[in-house]
């Protein structure tokens, strides 16, 4: 077991941030906790990292306790924060260098685990952080987040704002660095990346929807879903809205994605009814659900 | 039905040093229509709605935005259009009430004007009960959904929107859209930028830039199709990839 949560809760004033959370990640797993902003993920990173104490509960990190062990830990995790937090009237290479020494390392030393990042960003390390785009300051700071060679790296929303080609990248990056048998606790608000996890935790409003791998969070989603199209988006939404037999209704990229609350619900009775309400070039047909269809299900109880 | 066009740019160009951001771009937007602009990041799509935003001058070429040129117009661009964004949207240490007040202010309404208009947005988001709350003390999402109601306070005939939905919750993120759906139906163009490539596909066209130039723009059925791909993830990964 490589991170175990037990029961933490974490309150700010009247807000709940976390609510009771339990998780456990095994050694060299690449774990997913999925949410929007508010979900409390950043609060469980800052608790796991022992930044910040959690009001009930426990957890241990590497085998090493969250409270007693605080200084163990720090030596054996790699964090990088949301928000960029590396020295920005530093260069490239002298935050490295600066992270290496904290940890009583060198570059040479760790380079084969940062290569692969690194040698896209070293042709420019004489450049100071601050005056690097968006994706060469997401590798520097993954860069110096493992170049103390951490049994467990915590990656807070590293994808947020990041393009779908940057994030591809990123998410084979960390790929290459489970297989190194890091484990890798990562969160983010965009839940396509959520397929790419071993397995993940749905958190909102501090608390947990399902714990599983992708594959079965999916496969539990308890209502066929229909995709349905038609000339106009706007009108079919309102329509679909105001049908009596409705469960959900949102919109799914080309399509809208329906529920219906009957359990013998006929699709030809659905186009029926929006044929009679002006729809043309209406379609209908059977879809498989998806992590956010299974997250908003979960979200709406 | 002669369709107005609403966004006229031919291309428009902007050069910073040796560096060319947006390269001779060309493109019209129809009235009502919903256009995605999209992008990697560092692609030129900042710099190319601030030159249409009225804000930052074009090195060449000419785009005429809601009527306005935006070479010489700049000012009459700024009152025809609304414009929000993830970064900067209302102020926290305002009110609600305060906030729509203060940009319906800004945008030349007048008071009974704004007073009307600000009961109807609190009516119409459901917000009776915050009303009086600082904006700061809501979740993201309603403040995104406010900030979009504030850009249309003074009906303005274009959005311009930029990564709006960024780390909203999926099912905001939904009433977000059905919002951008409701106003387009009325008539108000909106011209959005997102990473959501779902929310690509919501979108009537789309345009994919790629190093300063345009190299995609069609609607994300016949682009899907174009590129063989079932997606506009896909799309956006063989473009931006090549």
């Amino acid at each position: 077991m490589s991170i175990h949560i037990d029961h933490i809760s974490k309150s700010y004033g009247k807000v709940n941030a976390l609510d009771d959370i339990s998780i456990r990640v095994d050694q060299g797993e690449l774990f997913g906790l999925i949410g929007p902003d508010g979900a409390g993920k950043t609060t469980l990173f800052r608790i796991l990292t022992t930044l910040l104490l959690p009001d009930h509960g426990s957890a241990s990190v590497a085998g090493y306790d969250i409270i007693a062990d605080f200084k163990a830990i720090r030596k054996q995790v790699g964090y990088m924060p949301g928000r960029f937090s590396l020295y920005q009237d530093l260069t490239v290479e002298e935050n490295l260098r600066f992270f290496a020494t904290i940890f009583g390392t060198t570059i040479a030393e760790n380079y084969d685990l940062i290569r692969d990042i690194y040698v896209q960003i070293e042709p420019f390390k004489n450049r100071r952080a601050g005056k690097l785009s968006g994706g060469m300051k997401q590798k520097l700071a993954l860069s110096c987040a493992l170049i103390h060679k951490p049994k467990v790296l915590f990656l807070d929303e590293p994808t947020t704002g990041v393009d779908p080609v940057s994030r591809k990248e990123f998410w084979e990056m960390l790929k290459r660095l489970q297989d190194k048998g890091i484990t890798i606790l990562v969160s983010t608000p965009y839940m396509d990346e959520a397929a790419l996890c071993d397995r993940i935790a749905l958190i909102q409003d501090g608390r947990i929807l399902e714990i599983d791998t992708p594959k079965a969070i999916v496969e539990h989603y308890p209502k066929p879903i229909f995709d349905v199209g038609a000339h106009n988006t706007y009108l079919l939404i309102e329509k679909l809205n105001a049908y009596a037999h409705k469960h959900s209704v949102f919109p799914f990229g080309e399509y809208i994605h329906y529920t219906d609350q009957r359990d013998g619900f006929d699709p030809l009775e659905l186009r029926a009814y929006l044929k009679n309400e002006g729809l043309q070039n209406i379609h209908i047909e059977r879809t498989k659900a998806t992590i956010e269809d299974t997250f908003m299900e979960l979200a709406k109880q | 039905m002669k369709e107005e066009t609403v966004i006229k740019v031919e291309g428009l160009t902007k050069v910073f040093g040796d560096f060319t951001a947006v390269n001779k771009i060309s493109f019209h937007v129809r009235k009502g229509e919903i256009f995605g602009f999209l992008g990697a990041n560092g692609a030129g799509k900042t710099t190319a709605m601030k030159m249409l935003i009225g804000i930052s001058a074009p090195s060449s070429g000419s785009a005429n935005v809601a009527g306005f040129d935006v070479y010489t117009q700049t000012e009459d661009i700024k009152k025809s259009i609304g414009y929000m964004s993830q970064k900067f949207a209302l102020y926290d240490d305002l009110t609600v009430k305060e906030n729509i007040r203060f940009f319906g202010g800004i945008y030349g309404l007048s008071k009974n004007r704004i007073s009307q208009k600000s009961n109807l947005l609190i009516e119409e988001l459901g917000l009776e009960k915050v009303a009086h709350s600082l904006v700061g003390s809501l979740p993201l999402g309603w403040k995104q959904k406010i900030a979009f109601s504030v850009s249309l306070l003074h009906d303005p005939k274009i959005v311009f929107l930029d990564e709006p939905t960024g780390g909203v919750d999926p099912i905001t993120r939904r009433q977000f859209w059905e919002m951008i759906y409701k106003a387009a139906n009325n008539g108000t163009t909106i011209f959005v930028t997102t990473h959501y490539m779902d929310e690509a596909e919501y979108c009537d066209r789309v345009s994919i830039m790629v190093d300063g130039n345009i190299e995609a723009l069609d609607t994300p059925k016949n682009l899907k199709t174009h590129f063989g791909s079932d997606s506009m993830n896909d799309v956006f990964l063989k473009l931006a990839r090549s």
